[in-house]
């Protein structure tokens, strides 16, 4: 399972890129073999203030629906949307390369000091052995 | 509790697939995409290892007796050779399984006696088996072989061209829910059935488990592509077949559910529930199972509300997914009667918001 050390972790199977005030955020790839192919990505939250814990979207995988939830407080500023390319509808790069192309949301942090609460790639390697 | 293994979990997990604990036992999900997996079926053909169904065989000299009033199908139909889907109603109105049931042949019996094999949802085996044994006060004999019973259903239009590479029993004449015994790579005795939960033609093996991974590995020689429970429950999902706790349980009536054509009232046998199922035909039921389809992307699941125009709930979804086959979104769910109008538009809630769907007749798929 690929868990990169550069990056941060939450047990809902997020993870977190900081980039000074900005972090980009998506789904693991352990939580993308879990959830198996996804067919779609919504975010209805573009602009939106969102804390901690709240839901800021949902992905569609074939067998199951799941939310995503926000790691830490922040301003929703960009939504990944080659993810949903009308006629390719491609959420299949979240399972290709989800910390990659497949990242899902950029967002103004709001308060940096909630990113010592994530878990660190050793910690989030713990949580799914 | 502790996972129960198939004898191929092994080679399940060897092969790739994605496992997943259901009914007790580890199962797996999928070995590629379930899409990918659904279309092979649809196109060619694929293996299930569905081991995991239980399998009861009743004998006895009142067997078709005690079957005529414990389900609501009509066994009385069935000649040796021939199978039935059924339910097992409840004294509530509901129903404890759903289940196929296999009149077996004379060769099985002693004189006077009729046997049946009763293969009902792995989740079900135990309450099944108390729930038949105590209306069984007939001479009957009920033989649990679910442990010793390994089942495979290879599906899809190729599927007798790769059996009869294997068998000298001609398939070709084997009818839909019509079933044999015969030789399947020199194992004898492998009950090969004309039936399936795919509605993509093809045959379910029911064979003693020892001789399971021998199949199993001819059907990869061959080429057989090997599926996931994930399929399968899109598969039959895009058929309107009914899946136990999803969409029929113990608190819904087979009327309900769309199954009075395997509940047969007019006959004079009385089975559990009988009366209500009676009085719900002449009255009609408050409810009944719709199939509709979406727009768009986002996808009905177990649980979500479904809503009249305005703010009224009328009922909640029971089963859904993104249909593979036709690449947009499609489900089930029971609503208020008078809502269950075909080509009307009811609301369903996901997320925050309501998306319409129009309520279709089922199957979605029409091969």
């Amino acid at each position: 399972m690929n868990i990169p050390s550069e990056l941060r972790y939450t047990k809902d199977h997020e993870w977190v890129r900081v980039e000074d005030n900005f972090a980009y955020v998506g789904i693991t790839d352990f939580a993308q073999s879990e959830l198996g192919e996804l067919v779609y990505v919504e975010v209805d939250t573009l602009g939106d203030e969102v804390s901690e814990g709240d839901v800021f979207g949902t992905v569609e995988a074939v067998k199951t629906t799941s939310d995503l939830f926000m790691p830490i407080d922040g301003k929703v500023l960009e939504f990944n949307d080659e993810l949903n390319e009308d006629e390719v509808d491609n959420p299949g790069a979240i399972n290709e390369d989800p910390y990659g192309k497949g990242w899902i949301v950029k967002i103004l942090i709001t308060n940096k000091d909630q990113i010592e609460g994530l878990l660190t790639s050793e910690a989030y390697a713990e949580l799914i052995s | 509790m502790e996972l129960r293994n198939t004898l191929l979990t092994q080679r399940h997990i060897t092969l790739g697939a994605r496992m997943m604990p259901f009914a007790g036992f580890n199962m797996p999900v999928s070995y590629s995409t379930i899409t990918e997996e659904h279309l092979t079926v649809r196109q060619s053909c694929g293996v299930f290892d569905v081991s995991h169904m239980g399998e009861f065989i009743v004998r006895g000299v009142e067997a078709t007796q005690f079957l005529l009033h414990v389900l609501s199908n009509d066994v009385s139909k069935l000649s040796p050779g021939e199978a039935q889907y059924s339910c097992i109603p409840n004294n509530q109105g509901g129903i404890v399984d759903d289940l196929l049931v296999y009149r077996l042949f004379q060769d099985q019996c002693s004189e006077g006696e009729q046997a049946y094999m009763l293969v009902v949802n792995a989740s079900n085996i135990q309450k099944d088996w108390d729930w038949l044994s105590s209306q069984n006060t007939y001479q009957a004999k009920m033989i649990d072989i679910s442990d010793r019973t390994a089942l495979l259903a290879v599906q899809g239009p190729d599927a007798a061209q790769v059996l009869q590479t294997m068998t000298d029993v001609d398939l070709d004449q084997l009818g839909y829910y019509t079933f044999t015994k015969g030789t399947v790579l020199g194992k004898d005795n492998v009950l090969i059935s004309a039936t399936g939960y795919t509605g993509a033609g093809g045959f379910e093996l029911y064979l003693d488990q020892d001789h399971v991974t021998v199949l199993w590995d001819a059907l990869m020689d061959r080429r057989v592509k090997p599926m996931g429970l994930g399929a399968r429950d899109t598969l039959r999902l895009e058929m309107g077949y009914c899946l136990y706790g999803n969409d029929i349980d113990d608190d819904t009536s087979p009327l309900e559910a769309g199954l009075s054509w395997i509940t047969k009232l007019k006959r004079d046998h009385a089975f559990p529930s009988k009366e209500i199922f009676i009085r719900q035909n002449q009255e009609g039921v408050n409810r009944k199972l719709i199939a509709f389809k979406l727009d768009g992307k986002r996808v009905p699941r177990h649980g979500y509300q479904i809503n009249d125009h305005g703010d009224n709930q009328i009922g909640a979804v029971t089963s859904g997914t993104m249909s593979p086959s036709l690449g947009y979104p499609i489900g089930m769910g029971y609503v208020l009667k008078k809502y269950a109008v075909l080509g009307e538009t009811i609301q369903i809630k996901m997320g925050k918001k309501y998306y319409p769907a129009e309520i279709v007749k089922a199957p979605f798929y029409k091969s």
